[in-house]
């Protein structure tokens, strides 16, 4: 099921309704069933994929568990000093190898299912292992409703609770265990939620608190208008100006640029909007997936920034395991030998972060583009990093200190710089993304951009002026509500805001509500 | 905690690691010093640090650490 869909607004006000009348004893049963709904609507197949991993994360873990429980009663039997270790050893060898199952498992499902088609072409391209070109139809499986975001939610859980110091971190009832790895609001986009910041909210008792249903009811109609009046309002631009032929190159580029990264912004956040809003009407708190990234002064902090979770979640299960991993931290000596203090000590990070921005890259989708997006991102953040002596040393020799002037340079440089890094995205073709970004320096015809107008954007007028109005009035909003926390806290404000967007959406929406020919770009990933 | 001292000087001169309470969330020590770190520890301390110990609170502080130096040792 999509957001943009009346079906989804029809689920929503079903669910609310009987969720805060039914007993509060049945609010997460209800969930659960609602995410059931959710999820079928999009293929009963697909609920095959999803129940194999809840069944098995759910075995593992809960042996995991009791291996814990079984190791504190062991110990507690008086094992005496080496003993004590060695039976430690030999549980967390047990815990461990479940650990690894489950996650070979279901990594392996996301791999077969997301990256065959991909391996099978790039293994032809080499050996030539395909008869005809249309065999690799062959290897092309239907990616099943937001696997990358479930699968990397239950590997968190997985690896938790292996982490896991004592028993009890596990969640023992398996039908709670399936509505945290399947809330439907969460499951299609992120933000990828960790078992220990989610079961309490998740799973506690609401009431019905008009204070929390009209902020998350404005939430969701504030995604919708940032997602149907401009994002899905501004897509044919990008369409018209990357259509085949590289008719517009050069300033076109930039162009391009910079309206895909407005589009990407309005499209994911209204759809995190309308997640983080949705789960608020039924009294659950998620983590928040965006701080003002294009407000950033360095590629590291905007990806602090941009897709939190996401970041988190490839920090704390990639970069740092591999980083801080026994043989990088060996390899620090002799590489101090080698390449000298500075680098030595600094190639773990150096290595870990180019791996952890490939996977971050080939998550992303099975294709060159993402890789070299990923790659480019990586790279980008580790030449900074060396470069902040450089940038301090033409600070102070330029008298430019710590002013305004100097933020607003560096906020200005990693958006443009994060802009033409997307390109990538845009393209989606790597030969043709490096021409054309080589357009801009051969051919770069400011003179034919201003003379052409608006007609190459296949846009009218009033369609660009509405998309700066609704541009406007979502940037004031958003200050006004930092600005003067207090704002948007009157209930009756609230509805009345929902009402006038809601006919926003209605009047300006592009496509308008029911139109589900085109996901949220964050669907596809 | 001498040795602990040495090390995080050794990172930077001039940082007050005695008795700053916010060497992560202040931003003072990156993923660069952090690994730094766990090296050091490694090498003085024959202790590894495994990555589910990398949290804010246990590198926010000078004594932090050495909590969890001293913890990870009795394991």
């Amino acid at each position: 099921m999509v957001f943009t869909t009346y079906e989804f607004l029809i689920l929503l006000v079903v669910a609310a309704v009987l969720y805060y009348t039914l007993p509060r004893s049945f609010q997460w049963k209800l969930l659960l069933a609602a995410s059931a709904v959710f999820y079928a609507y999009s293929g009963l197949d697909n609920l095959i994929y999803l129940a194999v991993t809840i069944i098995s994360v759910y075995l593992a873990t809960r042996r995991m568990d009791d291996l814990l429980a079984e190791q504190a009663r062991g110990l507690a039997a008086d094992i005496p000093g080496e003993n004590a270790k060695a039976y430690r050893a030999a549980i967390k060898r047990r815990r461990r190898r479940l650990m690894v199952l489950c996650l070979v498992l279901n990594l392996g499902i996301l791999v077969v299912i997301k990256y065959t088609a991909f391996a099978v072409q790039g293994a032809d391209a080499v050996f030539h292992v395909l008869a005809k070109p249309e065999d690799l139809g062959f290897f092309r499986f239907a990616l099943p409703l937001g696997l990358s975001f479930y699968t990397f939610q239950s590997v968190s859980y997985v690896i938790d609770s292996y982490r896991a110091k004592k028993a009890g971190y596990v969640e023992r009832n398996p039908f709670k265990l399936a509505l945290f790895i399947s809330f439907f609001p969460q499951m299609v986009q992120g933000p990828i939620s960790r078992f220990g910041d989610l079961k309490q909210t998740l799973f506690e008792r609401h009431a019905a608190d008009a204070d929390a249903i009209s902020a998350g009811a404005l939430r969701v109609f504030f995604g919708f208008f940032k997602k149907l009046v401009i994002a899905d309002r501004l897509m044919p631009v990008i369409r018209a100006l990357t259509a085949p032929g590289d008719e517009f190159a050069g300033a076109y580029v930039l162009l391009t640029a910079l309206v895909y990264a407005v589009t990407l912004y309005c499209d994911f956040t209204g759809g995190i909007d309308v997640t983080i809003g949705t789960a608020r009407i039924f009294g659950v708190k998620l983590a928040e997936n965006f701080d003002r990234p294009f407000y950033s002064k360095s590629v590291a902090e905007y990806w602090r920034r941009w897709h939190i979770t996401m970041g988190t979640w490839f920090r704390d299960y990639i970069f740092y395991p591999l980083s801080a991993s026994k043989p990088m931290i060996r390899l620090i000596k002799p590489a101090r030998r080698l390449l000298g203090d500075h680098i030595g000590k600094r190639l773990p990070v150096y290595i870990a972060t180019m791996v952890t921005w490939f996977a971050t890259g080939l998550w992303h989708g099975a294709a060159w583009n993402f890789i070299v997006w990923g790659v480019l991102n990586g790279a980008v953040i580790l030449i900074s990093q060396e470069l902040t002596p450089l940038y301090g040393k033409f600070r102070s020799k330029l008298r430019l200190g710590d002013g305004k002037v100097y933020g607003a340079f560096e906020i200005f440089r990693t958006f443009w710089l994060m802009s033409l890094i997307r390109v990538f995205d845009v393209y989606a073709d790597v030969p043709r993304t490096l021409r054309m970004f080589g357009t801009i320096f051969t051919d770069f015809g400011a003179g034919k951009l201003i003379a052409n107008g608006i007609a190459p954007l296949g846009l009218s007028l009033a369609d660009i002026v509405l998309a700066a109005v609704s541009l406007a009035a979502m940037i004031i909003a958003g200050a006004v509500s930092r600005s003067k926390p207090g704002s948007f806290n009157s209930v009756t404000f609230r509805v009345s805001l929902c009402a006038v967007l809601a006919l926003a959406v209605i009047v300006f929406g592009k496509y308008g509500l029911g139109y589900d020919a085109r996901q949220f770009i964050y669907n596809q990933f | 905690m001498d040795k602990l001292l040495v090390i995080l000087r050794n990172l930077d001169a001039e940082a007050d690691f005695e008795n700053c309470v916010t060497l992560i969330d202040g931003g003072i020590l990156d993923s660069f010093d952090i690994i730094s770190i766990i090296a050091a520890i490694d090498e003085e301390f024959g202790i590894t640090v495994p990555a589910e110990e990398i949290i804010p609170e246990n590198f926010n502080s000078a004594k932090a650490l050495y909590e969890m130096i001293q913890r990870l040792d009795e394991e």
